[in-house]
């Protein structure tokens, strides 16, 4: 495998909670991410998937240094994130940019579109106003709008059309990586299908390593070289992107593929579908042992235990004591 | 005759920056028993035509221009304030796409749940809330004898979805119309969701209107799809001929847009260009400017919804005329 440019060892987020009016006791934690191990390569596309609750956005947000790390590093390049003074993490923020999800709340409506894409460069010192002319054309080009929108304010797009505003500021420093968080979740589908195609281009074009989180597994499955499946704060399976949705291994793995409604009626109705039942446990207490065992049809007396590391099995990383047996 | 015959159903609204023609001529029935499913864009009018039967379009700035939805024989669109609320909440039921806004969160699910049974039977408050007791164990909700005395926001989005179908169903309607009911939700709990509607659709013979952009969630679910575009139905058929024979350029082009039913790899099919502004009156088929086989005359002329084959109706007039 290449060079990682992006390493996770051991992360965890964990916030207090506190209660009491004056003396604000810490009666618990919220183990949002708890203990994850992953790393990309160079112009990788490296899916994270999971329902809501699981802790993907906190990884993301934990990635960019948003929010601080309990435990474990974060390394870029090398580079451990977590040890840097802020005017450092100003300098690698150059490199490690973010996409969120909605693009209706990630762009201020009162900058028109040239000062929203020309802030990065001059916060960043790139270039002065005068040049950052030409600099945001050619962003906006790149991203496939107008460079004669340049003054627009945001209210005056569509989804997508900011969608692609908010990429293309994301791509203004040129980064290596870029953390998209539920990109295309907020759109119509023939506008995802177009900020999906542009996404995989830019990885393409610029050599860029993209973390792409959603909860949509048939667009991980299109757009991503390896998917990490999250629950409760745990990677539960890692492998090649087809491998995991095509052959799932870990039992939640399994139901949420095949939660997925397939738009063919035939396969629909005959296919026999796993009900997960409830919802997911509560990261403030969490179940013993496997978190999913109280919702997985194979549980065992074993999986109540203590939680499986993830081992290697048929070339990708599963989290499950049974894995293989189903 | 049909449960349900919407003719000719225009909704415009009327705001300060011009008329939006948010429903445009919108015909279709529905069995009793049947499943239909709706799918559009966000836009499209298929939001808007459920709240027009259901007489929840805030007026003005909305006005119904023309046009019927007959209910077994009561036209919803033109009946006394009376004659809808004794069809609305009791034979109709709705259930929204946020149940977090839908619930009203000073009250307690059991005030929200007998209150339908209160307004529509001649009922004691004592054998409502039994009524309610035995519909939430129904909608799967554990130990329902204490969460009814609960409030909204002490449940999950997949719980509260629950309620509030067990709310819509506690009347035993003859239609429930769910708007994007599982949108918000996570797909396994969206699957629980779907299963539980598909239940009651056959224990009752319920009619159901399923409103929603995902075409994964249709297929498994209704009889009947109809396709909306700018304000209009552009294809309905069959679940089964829709998704294999499907006519309008639209229907293919969104068929061919889902992630999943492309090779991994390759390029995904997109639709150029936008949805269409509805505040410009928009001449011919509202779907040309962004279509692929679009000529001349289909920007000029209006569109038609035709008999294609028996239960097939589309509105390609290219189609119509045997060039497609």
């Amino acid at each position: 495998m290449p060079e990682p440019i992006l390493e996770l060892r051991d992360v965890k987020t964990h916030f207090p909670i506190r209660q009491g009016f004056f003396l604000k006791r810490q009666v618990g934690t919220v183990k949002a991410v708890d203990g994850v191990s992953l790393s990309v390569a160079r112009g990788e596309v490296l899916g994270l998937v999971g329902e809501s609750g699981c802790g993907k956005s906190t990884l993301a947000r934990t990635i960019l240094q948003l929010l601080p790390t309990t435990g474990g590093t974060v390394l870029l390049s090398g580079r451990p994130l977590n040890e840097c003074s802020p005017v450092e993490l100003k300098a690698v923020r150059r490199d490690l940019q973010m996409v969120f999800q909605d693009p209706y709340a990630s762009l201020n409506p009162r900058m028109t579109v040239f000062a929203a894409l020309a802030e990065p460069l001059i916060t960043h010192g790139i270039c002065d106003r005068e040049q950052a002319v030409g600099q945001v054309a050619q962003l906006m080009e790149r991203v496939g709008l107008a460079p004669r929108f340049m003054q627009k304010y945001p209210h005056e797009f569509s989804g997508g059309q900011r969608q692609r505003i908010a990429i293309a500021r994301a791509l203004a420093l040129r980064p290596q990586v870029i953390i998209a968080d539920e990109p295309v979740s907020a759109l119509d589908v023939s506008i995802q299908a177009q900020i999906l195609n542009l996404l995989a281009q830019l990885v393409r074009e610029m050599g860029l390593s993209l973390v792409f989180i959603a909860h949509d597994l048939s667009v991980v499955k299109h757009i991503a070289d390896r998917v990490a499946v999250m629950y409760l704060g745990k990677i539960v399976e890692l492998g090649s992107a087809l491998d995991v949705i095509e052959r799932p291994q870990h039992p939640y793995t399994r139901a949420l593929v095949s939660a997925i409604p397939t738009p063919n009626p035939d396969v629909e109705r005959s296919r026999q579908r796993i009900v997960l039942p409830g919802d997911p446990p509560s990261p403030i207490n969490p179940p013993r042992g496997c978190t999913f065992h109280p919702r997985c049809p194979y549980a065992q007396e074993r999986c109540k235990v203590s939680f499986p590391p993830l081992a290697t099995f048929q070339g990708r990383e599963v989290a499950c004591v049974r894995a293989g047996e189903f | 005759m049909p449960l349900l015959s919407v003719k000719d159903l225009r909704t415009y609204f009327h705001t300060r920056n011009g008329v939006y023609r948010a429903v445009d001529g919108v015909s279709f029935d529905l069995e009793r028993g049947e499943t239909l499913g709706i799918v559009g864009e966000s836009g499209s009018g298929k939001s808007v035509t459920c709240y027009s039967i259901m007489g929840l379009i805030p007026q003005p700035p909305g006005r119904i221009e023309s046009g019927s939805a007959l209910f077994d024989g009561v036209d919803l669109l033109r009946c006394t304030p009376k004659e809808s609320r004794s069809i609305r909440g009791q034979r109709i039921a709705m259930i929204f796409q946020d149940p977090m806004t839908s619930l009203n969160p000073y009250l307690r699910i059991s005030e929200q749940l007998i209150e339908p049974l209160l307004i529509h039977e001649s009922i004691t408050r004592k054998a409502a809330l039994q009524r309610a007791l035995a519909m939430l164990d129904a909608v799967g909700i554990n130990d329902a004898s204490k969460r009814i005395h609960y409030y909204p926001h002490e449940f999950s989005g997949g719980m509260r979805q629950r309620v509030m179908i067990a709310m819509a169903l506690i009347t035993h309607p003859e239609l429930l119309i769910a708007d994007e009911p599982t949108t918000a939700l996570d797909v396994t709990v969206q699957a629980q969701i779907l299963e539980l509607i598909k239940r009651f659709q056959r224990e009752f013979n319920m009619a159901v209107i399923f409103i929603t952009h995902d075409l994964g969630v249709v297929s498994g679910l209704c009889d009947r799809v109809q396709v909306m575009y700018g304000g209009q139905i552009v294809e309905s058929a069959s679940t089964r001929t829709l998704f294999y024979e499907p006519r309008h350029p639209y229907t293919k082009a969104l068929q061919q847009s889902i992630p999943s039913l492309q090779p991994k790899g390759t390029e995904l099919f997109t639709i150029p260009g936008m949805p269409p502004d509805l505040s410009k009156l928009i001449a011919g088929c509202p779907f040309a400017p962004r279509c692929s086989a679009a000529v001349g005359r289909c920007s000029e002329q209006p569109t038609t919804l035709v008999e294609y084959s028996p239960g097939h109706q589309q509105a390609c007039m290219r189609v119509q005329a045997g060039e497609l």
